[in-house]
């Protein structure tokens, strides 16, 4: 099939970006979206031009790198899937596709489709993890956990670090990126020393990076590749209420 | 043409001798130690934050030495690690069925082909079950059943259920444990995180690793940075092949640079080629993705009988279907170890038996399964793995078997290490699957994340306070003259890619190497191939630095450049590896040598010739590599031919 795309160009932070129409032929539906980006780039390169950067590495939805707004949609059209992982048969030949980076305060843009989401890291500094160094482990038997818990520890942990759900939120916030960490740890007994602390300390790190107030508009669970739920937020704001009113902070 | 020369054997080892159970206790006992007050004055670098890299970092972290972590993804988070799908294997017996620390030593050693070191093996399965405790207590969710206790499986090749696992995302879980470890002591201050950088040299200073050159990956800027001991965590080079399940970026340029400064680059040609891969569906594909070995589990391996048989696999009657895994070995039948399973694939395909395009797959049928547990057992077991099919083949594993193909996957060769983890350049110590230890000739499922998270949390952290506590450490800046050479040498490297401004892209060439490597570094190797090979190399070489075009500048974000970087270090590793292959006339784990099989085609290892670890030294660019050998001493596990029938 053959595409017209209108994808981002910006050589740098400090520079104006604008979006430019390239035309890209034979693709196969076969093909995932960053190989037909491939394939543009190799054409880029051999006429002279400078190819799009864009992040990406595992290419099997895992390592959560790649993140690109494609027809306005964090990850493409495709449910529960992420942009490395869309394949070409979901587009028509014909077709035009606009592709753009994350758009969100706290994540500026690097290059083209390129953008830091260093943010997400400064979150789980602040408490996303469990205090305990190395060797100081009791048996992994010691403290059962009943299925239902480890299950839904599981599922919020999924969590990739994409971002997709800040850059579909309107208000630009990592309420649910923040949320799935408070839940997965705050579900197994290892998580409970520091649960309150966890919360306050992780969403306070969530606003000084820059991330807006979630407003419940849901769209980041929408577009979740991992299809966090929207719940995993509504036990971060009892878990926060709780804190807040019973902490010495 | 003189392909290598041979020098000295490798003396010492430094793997202590007595009883081999109280071996690590011992040498951790006789390991001089640093003083807590002491640490925080001492500076580790360690580059990759994946399994080995991130625990490391961080235990070292913990224990109050100044860290500083690099890695060339945009967080830690996102090394290849994370992509491990199956599970985590560990002696603890949980299911009492038999499981011991010794049947894990006696599992690994056997399943590597008895090209591993057994004192290393042995601490391996006996730190096996710490690491389970550790991750635990980290909050890894790993699967639990209904009475709160965690879960088991047998997986690929084992006979017991010691596999620990999280859904089919163990590799993901393991992972944001180590690196959540590892953002809790960025934020305590002992980490220094450095994301976007690259290792693009290594700084030896009077013999001594002492520093790393790197590059910002935003900003292009070129720099050194300085430390007492350097740990290279940098994971394994599957990328030579082009198509493997690893990661785009993965690459084997850390290790390569350190070989060139003077570590030995041990085993390079055993490579794993797993066998439950999706099939690659046309030129255009970019990698290759893994279907969890676990599903062989429940999964039946068939192809039909018939040759180019055009029909549905729906309307192929059973009798017409040859599950060859379990006709040939009926033992272990699906089960059967990862070489094993790769190669019978690839012999029922070339006799014309495949299926799907190109005759290049078999399939992988759930029917019975499904009659057997039904279909909302094997959706909870496999769910996320159908799902992950479906996605790249458009094809549903519940309607239709899967189809698979062996795909390159994780690299048992890297830099030689000692029982220390330290390489030949003092200061310099390996983990993980930059390392050749452990492994042997083969891997077995669930083995990488154990022995990552082995080297990370609990080994190298024991064994690199010997180092630092004996050493004196003259502080060194930009301004010596190794460091300004060093660095000199990387900037010369990055203008002579950007100058070539020829006519064929960085991908290009990738791939017509790993094709290359495909065909006759693959899963079976003869002598006339690798000879051949490495003649089609050295031309490709040749020609990559006189026509290859890297757009772009070096200031400023330059993904070609950085691909051009890593394809330069793969045209000289390939070529070693397949000179260590064709040194190697015997048949071994992952390396099959046409010329030595038993009458029934099964590998013919060559233990007196070839009891070794081939450790390479680098002896300049246009001079054959030298050969050093690590003779291999069995003296508690019987040297055996493996036998899966």
């Amino acid at each position: 099939m053959n595409l017209t795309l209108r994808i981002w160009r910006q050589p740098g932070p400090e520079d104006k970006g604008r979006m430019v129409k390239y035309r890209v032929e034979d693709v196969s539906p076969d093909m995932s979206f960053l190989e037909m980006l491939d394939m543009l780039n190799e054409t880029l390169t051999l006429d002279g031009d400078e190819p799009i950067a864009f992040d990406h590495d595992c290419r099997e939805g895992i390592c959560g790198m790649c993140s690109l707004m494609i027809n306005g949609s964090a990850h493409g059209p495709e449910r529960a899937t992420t942009t490395c992982q869309l394949h070409m048969r979901h587009f028509d030949d014909g077709d035009t596709i606009d592709i753009e980076p994350w758009r969100a305060r706290a994540f500026p843009v690097v290059k083209d489709l390129v953008v830091d989401r260093s943010a997400f890291d400064k979150i789980i500094q602040a408490g996303g993890y469990i205090s305990a160094s190395t060797g100081t482990a009791p048996d992994a038997h010691a403290a059962p956990v009943p299925k239902a818990d480890a299950d839904a520890a599981f599922e919020a942990a999924t969590c990739i670090g994409c971002g997709a759900c800040v850059a579909a939120c309107p208000n630009g916030s990592a309420m649910l990126f923040t949320a799935a960490k408070v839940t997965h740890l705050g579900l197994l007994p290892q998580g409970q020393p520091e649960r309150r602390e966890r919360v306050l300390n992780m969403v306070e790190a969530h606003d000084d990076a820059g991330f807006g107030g979630c407003t419940n508009t849901g769209e980041c669970t929408a577009v979740c590749p991992k299809g966090i739920p929207l719940t995993a937020i509504g036990q971060l704001n009892r878990d926060f209420l709780k804190a807040s009113t019973t902490s010495s902070r | 043409m003189t392909l290598f020369t041979e020098g000295a054997p490798i003396a010492d080892t430094k793997a202590p001798d007595g009883p081999i159970e109280t071996r690590w206790d011992r040498h951790r006992f006789e390991s001089k130690l640093v003083n807590p007050a002491n640490r925080r004055k001492r500076t580790i670098i360690v580059v990759g934050t994946g399994l080995a890299g991130g625990a490391a970092a961080a235990t070292l972290g913990e224990a109050g030495y100044h860290v500083k972590s690099y890695c060339y993804q945009d967080s830690p988070r996102r090394a290849h690690s994370i992509a491990a799908q199956g599970g985590i294997n560990a002696a603890k017996n949980y299911r009492n069925d038999g499981d011991s620390i010794q049947r894990l030593f006696y599992d690994t050693v056997k399943g590597g082909d008895f090209r591993s070191r057994e004192s290393n093996v042995y601490r391996l399965a006996q730190v096996s079950v710490e690491i389970i405790d550790q991750c635990v207590a980290q909050g890894v969710p790993f699967a639990r059943e209904y009475g709160g206790l965690l879960d088991n499986r047998s997986f690929g090749g084992a006979q017991v259920s010691r596999t620990f696992y999280a859904r089919g995302q163990t590799g993901q879980q393991l992972l944001l444990g180590a690196y959540q470890a590892l953002e809790r002591q960025v934020a305590a201050g002992t980490v220094e995180m450095h994301a976007r950088h690259e290792m693009l040299d290594l700084i030896v200073v009077d013999g001594k690793a002492r520093g790393i050159v790197v590059r910002d990956l935003v900003t292009g800027e070129i720099t050194t940075d300085f430390a007492d001991a350097v740990v290279l965590a940098s994971g394994g080079y599957g990328n030579v092949f082009f198509l493997s399940t690893n990661a785009k970026g993965c690459n084997v340029t850390a290790t390569w640079r350190a070989h060139r400064k003077g570590a030995l680059f041990a085993n390079p040609c055993f490579t794993q080629i797993h066998p439950t891969c999706i099939p690659q569906s046309g030129e255009h594909q970019s990698k290759l993705t893994l279907m969890s070995e676990s599903l062989r589990n429940d999964g039946r391996v068939w192809v039909p009988k018939q040759k180019g048989d055009p029909r549905k696999p729906g309307d192929i009657p059973e009798d017409e279907r040859d599950y060859y895994l379990e006709r040939i070995y009926p033992s272990f039948g699906n089960l059967v170890p990862r070489d094993i399973a790769s190669r019978a694939a690839k012999n029922v395909c070339d006799e014309g038996r495949g299926v799907g395009p190109g005759g290049l797959g078999v399939y992988l049928d759930f029917a019975d399964a499904v009659e057997r547990l039904g279909q909302a057992a094997v959706a909870a077991k496999y769910g996320n793995l159908f799902e992950m099919y479906e996605r790249i083949t458009g094809e549903d594993p519940n309607e239709v078997p899967m189809r698979i193909y062996p795909a390159v996957h994780y690299t048992m060769g890297g830099l030689w290490v000692d029982y220390d983890l330290q390489s030949t350049i003092p200061g310099l110590f390996v983990t993980g699957e930059a390392n050749f230890s452990d492994h042997g000739a083969n891997r077995l499922g669930a083995s990488a994340l154990m022995q990552g998270l082995a080297d990370g949390y609990f080994v190298l952290p024991n064994t690199i306070s010997d180092y630092l506590a004996t050493g004196t450490f003259e502080p060194v800046g930009a301004d010596h003259p190794a460091a300004v050479e060093a660095r000199y040498a990387v900037e010369r490297r990055v203008a002579r890619l950007l100058n070539i401004d020829g006519d064929r892209t960085v991908d290009s060439f990738h791939r017509e190497l790993g094709r290359i490597m495909w065909d006759y570094c693959g899963m079976e190797r003869t002598d006339e191939g690798l000879r051949k090979a490495i003649e089609l190399i050295r031309g490709l070489r040749d020609e990559f630095w006189r026509r290859v075009k890297v757009p772009g500048s070096a200031g400023d974000l330059n993904q070609a450049l950085e691909k051009a970087g890593r394809v330069a270090d793969f045209f000289e590793l390939a070529e070693l590896m397949c000179v260590d292959a064709l040194h190697r006339t015997e048949s071994c784990g992952g390396h099959f040598r046409a010329e030595s099989q038993t009458p029934e085609g099964e590998a013919l290892r060559d233990d007196e010739d070839f009891g070794y670890v081939a450790a390479w030294e680098w002896a300049g660019k246009d001079t054959p590599p030298v050969l050093h050998k690590e003779e291999l001493n069995f003296e508690y596990v019987h040297l055996s031919q493996r036998s899966y029938k």
